[in-house]
């Protein structure tokens, strides 16, 4: 049955559609999988009952020959996405046992199409971390080991982490993840996947857990890049619900895959060659301008001036947003409640049992950010400087730039707790190459290019501009055909 | 206009003091939906009815700014003679409360729809004053707290969480209870006409803030102290009026007023704090990220400018110009606009003030003894003006048509027709005149001596003629007859 979860979504779908295999054993085989892969942690919620049964639906619709564009394919959902009837905890003790009367319309999109859930994935508590270390859940092990010490439990980056593992482990065919500074991108380039954010506004946020409304956006992670362009059509599109998502046609991204990049123009943006970064990292990175040049794409050097500032503004707006949309958890009307003398003490001993300390951390900076007195130092400042981001890649891209290529992450993955457990900004800076796409609302992509000498993954990242994820489509699947296969670990913990 | 502010100083124990007052009107705009969610804004239906995801504050819910919201706010800022600003921003105001499902309230903070404005208030039937708008912007309401509901328990009722509301701004530009109570009362008059706001204030439609501060004449303002959510025009006058006496007692005594949000007890008459400057919330006001800023075209403003109906001042303007009415009756008249349509139906065609008359002080008289309002009068326009038609055409005398009026009013029925089969027509035939007054003549040839002398006795004749006819004959008649018979 392993082969069949080694399929690639596209590989799955023809099969299926040919009769080759069935909606059922395919979903059986996920589901084998994710029982003997509980070590890894990628699932908070799995729903083996409910995939069969949307998988017997798929059979009898591929019977009939009425099937939607992703029938009977077996996808997990990010947990931070409201599903209707099953359990959403956002990976936070706050939401408890938090069952959605609704289905997020993302998600919804993605059953209208023929998808079958196998389950809700584990992540950083309310997205909010970069290791999948802050789930209340417990942190998610990825499938990659490093060579020196195979035995360390390495992370799967987050926030996306339990979506990046579970692909990696062929615990699912795709799937969903969200992206606020990067939560998409850098786990895929962590677990050798790859992962799109889209342009802001692309994908619906409505029934998704927020976290920072400016700058949340859902996308998918899948092994190869045609299976996230078939993901991201299912996924996209308008929603009269989301004033913020954006009325435009949703292309054939599948298309765009394998098309030539002959003549496009790439941006090589020197305030990327950040101080203290890995030569091996440099290396990596001239090696993936090497394949688009080789592909027949035209490299230029390009300036982002305002790159530095990226971090440190992001870690204002995020936060700010944040310590509002958070503020719903007070234990009034679901979720959570620990009883208290009055309504003050019932609010902070809820939200104190209920929130981790890096949700709390961030509640507090953003609170602090937007107190009177510091917002317009802080929360001010900060948004003018996210404007003069935006306006950097806007100057690269009217001076006919088609997309901007850097590496995806400053490093590969770390073990658990190697990171950010004396000074959370250490583990801010794995967002270093990704917040700056959120700021100005791109598109971004991160693809896999081969390994590092410890074994572990590297992921490249294409920027493009709005609305035109086909182009990172067609550079990302130039990458990969370019670069060595990527071999996923074999499942040593089964 | 005239400001006859001298007048209006309250006498403190050291001399004259000004009362400075400013509001904050909190509107419920008329709408089916909430501001940001398809649930219903009706009032009343059992709690938590009213409520969708959106309202509850559900993980993942977004708000949709409903359109219609939009539309009554520019057309109230319209009437108010306002600047509307094509480009407005939603922003979050954050604080915990347990009726704030969000844990904060959307709201507009340094972009309102709704700039600076004005509005003409009649204080009496002399004296007219301007008061400045500041601005006009769109609000969540919250829901409903209960704490009597049980000993350990509050309850939560969110049928009203989300429900759209236009706070309206003053400038601090009242100087009276007086002002005040008659600002208010415009300002929901021009809501009603404008239909964005039913005005009622014991429903909660219509709330007001209202900010008091006094000094002495001259000079420059004192400290303000805010009394919040009063529900009545007369509330909102004996609020002012205490808090001022509360003030001036203060500073009389060498004290001085702290900042502070107070609360009225109607049935205390007092007003009590509620929290300090020092206590107020840092509401970290920031731009709603789930809400693209608000914009619309002038063309979207002319549109709606072209629509919207002829408003107060305008009508009372016309009605003075067009049926010469005295300025204070036609201020009585648009009040509201059901009784000056009322009016206009029932004048057309006919002598407008007496028509005036008859709508302000038989019927408003009547529909005020009796608590009911112009659209539920039992007399129609038609039938008060075919009554106003009886006593043009001399039908019917004055007095006739006050019985008349009662009968219609509790019977019903066409009046002319009243008149025909009850015979209340006023005797105007002389000939069946001159045979009451031979008769009282002949009657009484004591009294014709005694009216030869001191011709005051003719009124003693009229009562008798008037006796006599059964109170229908023409009193003029009666009297030119009389005169000529006794030649006196």
């Amino acid at each position: 049955m392993s082969e069949l979860t080694h399929l690639t979504l596209a590989q799955a779908r023809d099969a299926l559609r040919s009769k080759k295999i069935s909606a059922t054993e395919l979903t059986k085989a996920h589901l084998n999988a994710m029982e003997k892969a509980r070590l890894l942690n990628c699932y908070i919620t799995e729903t083996p009952e409910l995939a069969l049964d949307q998988a017997r639906q798929s059979d009898a619709r591929l019977a009939e020959g009425n099937a939607g564009p992703l029938e009977g394919l077996p996808i997990g959902v990010k947990d931070l996405y409201c599903t209707k009837g099953v359990r959403t905890t956002a990976a936070s003790r706050i939401l408890d046992h938090f069952t959605p009367t609704y289905e997020s319309t993302v998600s919804s999109n993605l059953m209208r199409d023929g998808a079958i859930s196998l389950g809700k994935l584990n992540l950083d508590e309310f997205a909010m971390g970069s290791s999948n270390e802050t789930s209340a859940f417990g942190p998610v092990v990825s499938p990659w080991r490093r060579r020196s010490d195979p035995e360390a439990k390495i992370v799967p980056g987050g926030s996306s982490g339990g979506s990046s593992a579970a692909v990696a482990a062929h615990l699912c065919l795709a799937a969903t993840a969200t992206d606020t500074g990067g939560s998409i991108r850098q786990p895929a380039a962590f677990t050798g996947t790859v992962g799109i954010k889209p342009t802001y506004g692309r994908c619906s946020r409505w029934g998704i857990v927020a976290f920072a409304s400016s700058l949340d956006q859902a996308g998918p992670i899948t092994r190869t890049v045609r299976d996230a362009a078939i993901m991201l059509r299912s996924m996209a599109g308008h929603d009269a619900k989301d004033t913020t998502s954006v009325d435009l046609p949703v292309s054939d991204y599948e298309k765009a895959v394998g098309q030539s990049v002959k003549g496009r123009r790439i941006g090589v943006p020197k305030e990327y060659r950040i101080e203290g970064m890995s030569p091996e990292i440099l290396q990596f990175w001239d090696q993936g301008v090497a394949w688009l040049k080789d592909a027949g794409a035209e490299i230029v050097e390009i300036s982002l001036p305002h790159t530095k500032y990226a971090l440190p503004t992001y870690y204002i707006i995020a936060p700010a947003e944040a310590s509002s949309n958070l503020a719903r958890y007070d234990g009034v009307r679901y979720g959570l409640r620990e009883a208290g003398r009055d309504i003050a003490d019932m609010y902070e001993k809820t939200r104190a049992k209920g929130f981790g300390s890096e949700v709390r951390r961030r509640i507090m900076i953003g609170t602090y950010v937007l107190s009177a007195g510091y917002y317009d130092a802080y929360y001010v400042r900060a948004q003018k400087v996210r404007s003069l981001i935006k306006q950097d890649f806007d100057l690269a891209f009217a001076a006919g730039v088609d997309a901007v290529l850097t590496p995806a992450t400053p490093s590969t993955a770390f073990a658990q707790g190697e990171q950010g457990s004396n000074d959370p900004v250490e583990m801010y800076l794995n967002d270093v190459f990704t917040v700056t796409v959120n700021m100005a609302g791109l598109p971004g992509i991160a693809v896999p290019g081969g390994c590092a000498a410890n074994g572990l993954p590297l992921g490249l990242q294409l920027i493009g501009r709005p609305f035109e994820e086909e182009t990172l489509f067609a550079l990302a699947s130039a990458i990969e055909q370019a670069a060595p296969k990527i071999e996923y670990p074999k499942p040593w913990w089964a | 206009m005239s400001q006859k502010a001298s007048a209006k100083y309250l006498k403190g124990a050291t001399g004259d003091w000004e009362i400075v007052i400013g509001m904050e009107i909190h509107a419920q705009v008329t709408s089916q939906a909430k501001l940001f969610s398809g649930a219903s804004a009706e009032y009343g239906g059992a709690p938590n009815d009213h409520v969708s995801l959106v309202d509850a504050a559900m993980p993942g819910m977004l708000p949709v700014i409903n359109e219609e919201c939009v539309r009554q706010a520019v057309r109230t800022g319209l009437g108010l003679e306002a600047q509307i600003n094509l480009r407005s921003i939603f922003d979050r105001k954050n604080y915990f409360y347990p009726d704030l499902p969000q844990g904060y309230q959307i709201s507009q903070f340094k972009h309102p729809i709704v700039g600076e404005g004005m509005v003409i208030v009649d204080v009496s039937p002399t004296e007219r004053i301007s008061v400045g708008i500041e601005r006009l912007h769109l609000e969540q309401d919250a829901g409903k707290s209960m704490h009597d509901l049980s000993p350990t328990e509050s309850h939560v009722d969110l049928n009203r969480s989300g429900v759209a509301l236009m706070e309206i701004v003053s400038k601090p530009d009242m100087r009276s209870a007086e002002e005040a109570r008659a600002y208010v009362s415009k300002l929901r008059t021009i809501l009603r006409y404008i239909g964005s706001c039913d005005g009622n204030m014991e429903q909660g439609s219509l709330r007001a803030d209202v900010n008091v501060s006094v000094r002495r004449p001259g000079e420059k303002l004192g400290t303000r102290c805010e009394i919040k959510n009063v529900n009545s025009i007369r509330f909102i006058g004996q609020a002012i009026e205490v808090e001022a006496r509360r003030q001036i007692g203060i500073l009389e005594d060498g004290g001085v007023i702290a900042q502070e949000t107070r609360l009225f007890d109607p049935g205390k008459g007092e007003t009590r704090s509620m929290r300090s400057k020092e206590e107020a919330h840092d509401y970290r006001y920031f731009p709603d990220p789930d809400l693209l800023p608000l914009e619309f075209d002038q063309a979207y403003v002319d549109g709606l400018k072209a629509q919207l109906p002829e408003l107060p001042d305008a009508k009372r303007a016309r009605f003075i110009e067009q049926y010469g009415l005295p300025p204070y009756d036609a201020g009585v008249l648009v009040m509201e606009r059901a009784s000056a349509d009322f009016f206009e139906q029932t004048a057309k065609g006919r002598d407008a003030k007496l028509a005036a008359n008859w709508v302000i002080n038989e019927l408003f008289g009547r529909l005020n003894k009796e608590g009911l309002d112009v659209a539920q009068s039992p007399v129609s326009a038609a039938a008060l003006g075919a009554i106003v038609d009886l006593i043009s055409s001399n039908v019917i005398s004055g007095k006739i048509a006050k019985d008349l009026f009662e009968i219609v009013w509790s019977e019903g029925g066409d009046p002319a027709e009243i008149v025909a089969a009850r015979g209340m027509k006023q005797v105007t035939d002389t000939s069946a005149i001159e045979a009451a007054v031979d008769a009282v003549i002949a009657a009484n040839p004591d009294k014709v001596e005694q009216a030869k002398a001191k011709p005051t006795m003719l009124g003693w004749f009229v009562g008798q003629v008037m006796k006599q006819t059964g109170g229908k004959a023409n009193p003029q008649a009666v009297n030119d007859l009389l005169k000529r018979k006794l030649d006196v």
